[in-house]
């Protein structure tokens, strides 16, 4: 005859329960884990910076002859990608890596900042791009081939530095960054010679925009991230 | 993903995760416990009883001579014996074949228009001089002790009907590898859902009942061209239990092409779902144990589950393709190849995702378990990755196409 044993189906359904919370504690361990991760990775670019920061402190003692290599830190380019990764797939970290974004936004113009007073004390030509992206449903369709050219363009001119920036980024030093240039909401924008140009361009676009790349010679430099474009 | 889609995520694989945890308590609970008290005992019976076998025919001349082969080659008394052919109006040479086996006493042939396997079931069944009777398919042979393993689960007075353990016979090609595996996890499934009394297909490959299940109910009906399910559903809705013997081992000929296994597929699932709706009143219904409670809801609902997670990665192949469409627009086709670096960063460790590993883990398990129920060892082999490989991408088109058959009212042929 038929007969069901309701006592099994209870402790099964506590088994279950119990597979599940455990898959949710490994996970969010694991989650915290890679933010540990990025968080490492960040104090060490902080270092990097530091130190850039430091040298150009120096530079006013001595001449620029003895700057030698002011490129940042190589861990730019993996933060660059774990960053975008984490905020695709770490959806129960989002406000860690919220911050950790708009910690690195700030890396970034840190840079950007003594990049420029570096270029203005010794005569150098920084070349590089102020890129606004946004990841918002509808904002940008063409922000990811963008992303994919600028990428392409890190692996073929290695000391190129693009800096990128979540124009959505709800931090004040991007606000002013946007308001500095003039930047609109007319996404993918670049700044390329400190005039703004907005839509997709191709690599080839861009060797005409920028002539000055095929000078470059392979160093390191900052990176963008977004989850519509890995790393630069 | 949206939350809505990773809520609904979640409940299915709490769902799957839940049957597979029932699966394996039960199988764990029950691990030596025999739904017969055979098992390999070898030792004779009590007795010997007639038992009928009916093997129905349509132009299988090329495979019927093996199949009447090994039922003669059956360690069991010849004389209790009651072997009916019952050709269904071959086209081919299956007559000639068949007729050459009338110099065996225990062998019978009869011939009748083509009406349907079912048809010719029961006019065999109609002639039976057995206790018991059993059908074996004409591609489909059996091991010398299945039918002793199977007479002796039937010492049990409550057992109506036993189903055996089926193997495919002789993979050779992938496709037939992989389908080895399926079967071997079949061989766990019906074990484990023997000794829950849960089994809802009493398959075509020498499943034995008691002659009186068929005096009291009747003889097979259309169903759908599933009328081994249909009847299985029957003895359960009148309470008549199936039980299982792991160890009566028949082998089956399987599809060798996609395409033959995609019709053979689409008709068990079209079938299935459609019996299913037939017998509607079991489900949920706990007056039908185990089967009301579980195996019927869970079939229909992992039919469901496997399609919403093959969308799921549709979606998910469509955007990684979308996006080397992407690359290719803005870029060319890359002239140089990058090797994909691993670093434990990048691994998926979503809770989905741990969930999905849980359960991959807990398949592989079946499938050992399947293994040494068939076979005696537990060792992996090429099959399980052809398997792995391979069934995904298929079974969710017969899945599909079943769905889509029963929704929009559609048959599905035999052939």
């Amino acid at each position: 005859m038929h007969s069901v044993d309701w006592k099994k189906y209870f402790y099964v359904f506590l088994v279950t329960g119990a597979i599940f919370l455990t898959a949710f504690f490994v996970s969010n361990t694991l989650g915290n884990k890679k933010i540990e991760d990025i968080q490492t990775m960040q104090n060490r670019v902080s270092i990097d910076i530091l130190s850039s920061e430091t040298q150009f402190a120096l530079l006013s003692e001595s001449s620029c002859e003895t700057v030698g290599d002011t490129s940042l830190s190589k861990d730019l380019d993996s933060l660059a990608a774990k960053l975008s990764y984490a905020e695709v797939n770490l959806n129960s970290n989002k406000e860690d890596v919220l911050w950790l974004k708009k910690n690195y936004s700030l890396l970034e113009i840190k840079d950007y900042v003594l990049m420029k007073k570096l270029s203005d004390r010794c005569q150098v030509k920084p070349v590089y791009i102020l890129y606004f992206y946004s990841n918002r449903a509808g904002a940008c369709p063409d922000c990811q081939k963008e992303g994919i050219v600028l990428t392409e363009l890190r692996k073929k001119y290695p000391g190129l530095r693009v800096y990128s920036f979540d124009y959505d980024l709800d931090l004040s030093a991007v606000k002013t960054l946007e308001s500095l240039y003039n930047v609109q909401p007319e996404l993918p924008a670049m700044v390329i010679h400190r005039s703004v140009q907005y839509g997709w361009k191709s690599v080839e676009d861009m060797e005409k925009v920028m002539p000055e790349l095929a000078t470059l010679t392979g160093t390191t430099t900052p990176v963008e991230t977004s989850k519509n474009t890995t790393k630069k | 993903m949206s939350p809505a889609l990773i809520v609904a995520t979640n409940i299915l694989l709490f769902f799957t995760l839940y049957a597979q945890v029932l699966l394996l308590f039960t199988f764990f609970e029950k691990k030596n416990v025999f739904t017969n008290t055979g098992g390999n005992n070898d030792t004779p019976l009590k007795r010997y009883p007639i038992v009928t076998v009916i093997v129905p025919v349509w132009n299988e001349e090329k495979t019927l001579g093996g199949t009447i082969e090994s039922l003669l080659a059956l360690d069991y008394p010849k004389d209790k014996l009651d072997i009916l052919i019952v050709d269904d109006g071959s086209t081919d040479n299956t007559r000639q074949v068949a007729n050459t086996y009338k110099t065996h006493p225990e062998v019978r042939v009869f011939s009748k228009t083509n009406g349907g396997k079912h048809t010719a079931v029961n006019l065999g069944i109609s002639k039976a001089r057995g206790e018991f009777i059993g059908c074996l398919d004409a591609d489909s042979y059996v091991d010398k002790n299945a039918l002793s393993r199977i007479i002796r689960c039937f010492e049990d007075s409550q057992v109506m009907a036993v189903t055996p353990a089926i193997k495919v016979h002789t993979p050779e090609n992938i496709l037939q590898q992989m389908q080895s595996v399926e079967y071997d996890m079949g061989i766990f499934l019906r074990k484990v859902y023997g000794s829950m009394n849960a089994i809802h297909v009493a398959p075509g490959p020498f499943s034995i009942f008691r002659k009186e299940v068929f005096d009291k109910l009747g003889g097979y009906v259309k169903a759908h061209n599933t009328e081994d399910m249909e009847f299985a559903m029957r003895m359960h809705k009148n309470h008549y239990p199936i039980a299982n013997v792991y160890d009566s081992y028949v082998y089956t000929v399987t599809p060798k092409t996609i395409k033959g296994l995609y019709k053979q597929r689409l008709r068990w699932v079209y079938g299935f779902l459609e019996n299913a709706k037939d017998y509607r009143m079991m489900i949920f219904n706990r007056k039908y144990g185990n089967l009301g409670v579980f195996t019927l809801p869970a079939a229909i609902i992992s039919i469901f589950v496997a399609l919403f997670f093959t969308g799921l990665a549709i979606v998910r192949i469509a955007s990684s393709l979308w996006r080397k469409i992407l690359e290719m627009q803005a870029i060319g086709i890359p002239l140089r190849f990058e090797w994909p670096q691993f670093e434990w960063f990048f691994v998926n460790t979503s809770e989905t995702s741990m969930v999905v590993y849980a359960l991959s883990l807990s398949t592989v398990f079946v499938i050992l378990v399947g293994k040494k129920l068939s076979e005696g060892n537990m060792k992996p082999n090429i099959s399980m990755l052809y398997f792995f490989m391979f069934y995904g991408i298929l079974a969710p088109t017969w899945l599909f196409k079943a769905v889509y058959n029963v929704a929009l009212k559609k048959k599905t042929t035999w052939r």
